[in-house]
């Protein structure tokens, strides 16, 4: 009732493993260091303000309004997580935000939650920071034109990741999701930079002291234009390349092998399903799979226990 | 409105509810890691994946369709997947015209998208088992033991603690206006998008900063009843030997499924 779902949460099932466990890989490594960042600049008073604007961004999602014919628009919120708490605390804010809505309400998968995290987390704040902290000492209205291209961007380029995971997963033809995905998601990326727009104004009218304070405290400032600044390149050259010839970065992804292997299930690391020396038995293709199962399994302890220790 | 207003915990006694949350969640990672390696087509595991779902319900007390019910909540970004119907190339099923289109479904393509959304079911089954029979902040804590770094599991648990608060001042707002939203019959009313947009983003700035001034208040009050950076729990958990056995049931019966997905 009060909840409403947004249509960039991949359930489980949708991914390959291989992709899932690649996008889980990326997903950890940014987190580790938006950990340690935090850790290290933020004292514990700053937890409980971290934990009640994750509830704030999910809250505010429940904001709709009216568009047209009984359908609404509503808010993501990344670019605006990352312009007022700063670009690591976003991350961790609308990762907290992600795993809620896939625990509570299995809106996007567990095993998935990484791809979602990357694609709705942390892309969104690289770009909607990146892009405002470009003009963060320039004049108010040019901060808050940026701020609604930046929220429109991340929404794109979240849309263009997820579309992609699916095409490399085999779950979809890559012409017809990426121009689906762009095509609705470029109406409610404009609904997204229409309210952050405002709400920010808003901000800048009532409280601008909050907002000088997440701009300053942030150091890097260059990093982050330039993360920002290259993943939104990456959206508007990558976007008409894949929907208006998609063949080229087909082949790309055929001639190097990478579309084979992230289509495959990890099993065909051992061939044929059986382990060599047994021969093609039954028994072989079960051990095969616990084999499998076991490397799987190695391999998140070893991506949690470096994440602990960079923690 | 009340705390438990978005909580999905059903209360009960069953073996299930009492086992260790670690073990229910690493069961959850594994059924659904299992869903996923499973092959197009593996009906035989498919259908063994979701007998052990409805013994799972029929154990949990909530009967035996509880997780069915309320499964259906993926199906719509089956859209996404529809295309796999006509782009895998094999023997043509059935072909029709859409306007100006002509689709032909191949068997290798129907194949691959039942398998898909097969998968997705029964994970998704799965997951809200989970949070049906454990109680949401013993899920995070079982997260920390799982090695989720502690201010991520804590920012989570304050987003649990504080979403219903936030939600009430969201339905206030909302309430605010609609309020003030009257309309006058055969009149339009409204502006136009970009202004409710920017009525809408007023919304959101005025709950940030009644956000982030409660925030203040919620760390004053922790201090005061003693927080020292991180939650703390009454319930300390230790494994049993009742959860050594069902979460090794669990988990051969999760090998079973794989070996009858990949027998030839």
């Amino acid at each position: 009732m009060f909840y409403s779902p947004v249509p960039l949460h991949i359930p489980d099932g949708f991914l390959s493993i291989i992709v899932a466990v690649i996008c889980w890989a990326i997903t950890a490594l940014v987190l580790a260091v938006a950990v340690s960042r935090t850790n290290k600049s933020l004292g514990e008073k700053q937890v409980p303000l971290m934990g009640v604007m994750a509830a704030f961004i999910f809250a505010a999602q429940m904001i709709n309004f009216p568009v047209a014919g009984g359908t609404s628009g509503h808010l993501l919120g990344g670019a605006l997580a990352a312009i007022v708490l700063g670009p690591w605390a976003a991350m961790l804010v609308l990762t907290a935000v992600i795993a809620v809505q896939a625990l509570l309400f299995q809106d996007g998968g567990l095993i998935v939650m990484g791809a979602n995290i990357l694609n709705m987390g942390l892309i969104t704040a690289a770009i909607g920071y990146g892009l405002y902290r470009g003009v963060v000492n320039r004049q108010r209205s040019t901060k808050l034109a940026i701020a609604g291209a930046a929220a429109w961007l991340s929404v794109m380029a979240g849309a263009l990741a997820t579309a992609i995971q699916l095409w490399l997963s085999g779950t979809s033809s890559l012409q017809t999701v990426v121009i689906t995905m762009l095509g609705v998601h470029a109406l409610i990326g404009l609904g997204e930079a229409l309210i952050t727009v405002a709400a920010l104004a808003f901000i800048f009218q009532t409280r601008p002291d909050l907002l000088d304070e997440a701009s300053a405290s942030a150091q890097g400032s260059r990093g982050w234009i330039l993360a920002g600044v290259l993943i939104s390149l990456a959206v508007v050259l990558l976007s008409p390349l894949a929907s208006a010839s998609p063949d080229g970065l087909e082949r790309v992804a055929e001639d190097t092998g990478f579309l084979e292997f992230a289509q495959a299930s990890p099993f065909e690391f051992i061939p044929d399903y059986t382990v060599p020396f047994l021969g093609e038995t039954p028994l072989s293709t079960i051990i095969a799979g616990v084999i499998g199962a076991l490397v799987v399994l190695g391999l998140s302890i070893l991506a949690g226990r470096s994440l602990q220790k960079k923690s | 409105m009340h705390s438990d207003a978005f909580d999905r915990y059903h209360h009960g006694h069953s073996p299930i509810h009492t086992l260790d949350p670690r073990v229910k969640v690493l069961v959850t990672i594994a059924f659904i890691v299992s869903n996923a390696l499973l092959p197009d087509g593996a009906w035989i595991a498919f259908a063994l994946a979701w007998v052990f779902i409805l013994i799972a319900n029929a154990v949990s007390g909530l009967g035996v369709i509880f997780s069915l019910k309320r499964s259906f909540i993926a199906f719509p970004f089956a859209l996404a997947a529809i295309t796999v119907l006509f782009s895998i190339p094999g023997e043509p099923v059935t072909s029709f015209r859409f306007l100006m289109w002509h689709f032909t479904v191949t068997d290798a393509g129907l194949l691959r998208f039942v398998s898909i959304v097969v998968r997705s079911w029964l994970s998704v089954q799965m997951a809200i088992l989970l949070v049906a029979v454990t109680e949401f902040p013993k899920i995070i804590h079982a997260l920390r033991h799982l090695r989720v770094p502690a201010v991520i599991a804590v920012i989570i648990s304050f987003l649990y603690r504080y979403l219903f608060v936030l939600a009430d001042e969201v339905m206030r707002l909302l309430r605010a206006r609609e309020a003030r939203s009257g309309t006058v019959a055969g009149r339009r009313a409204g502006g136009s998008i970009a202004w409710r947009a920017k009525i809408a983003g007023n919304m959101a700035g005025q709950l940030f900063l009644r956000s982030y001034e409660r925030s203040d208040r919620v760390y004053n009050a922790m201090l005061s009843r003693g927080y020292k950076g991180e939650l703390m729990t009454i319930h300390p958990h230790h494994f049993h030997a009742d959860d050594w056995r069902l979460g090794l049931i669990a988990f051969i019966c999760i090998l079973i499924t794989q070996a009858a997905g990949r027998l030839p």
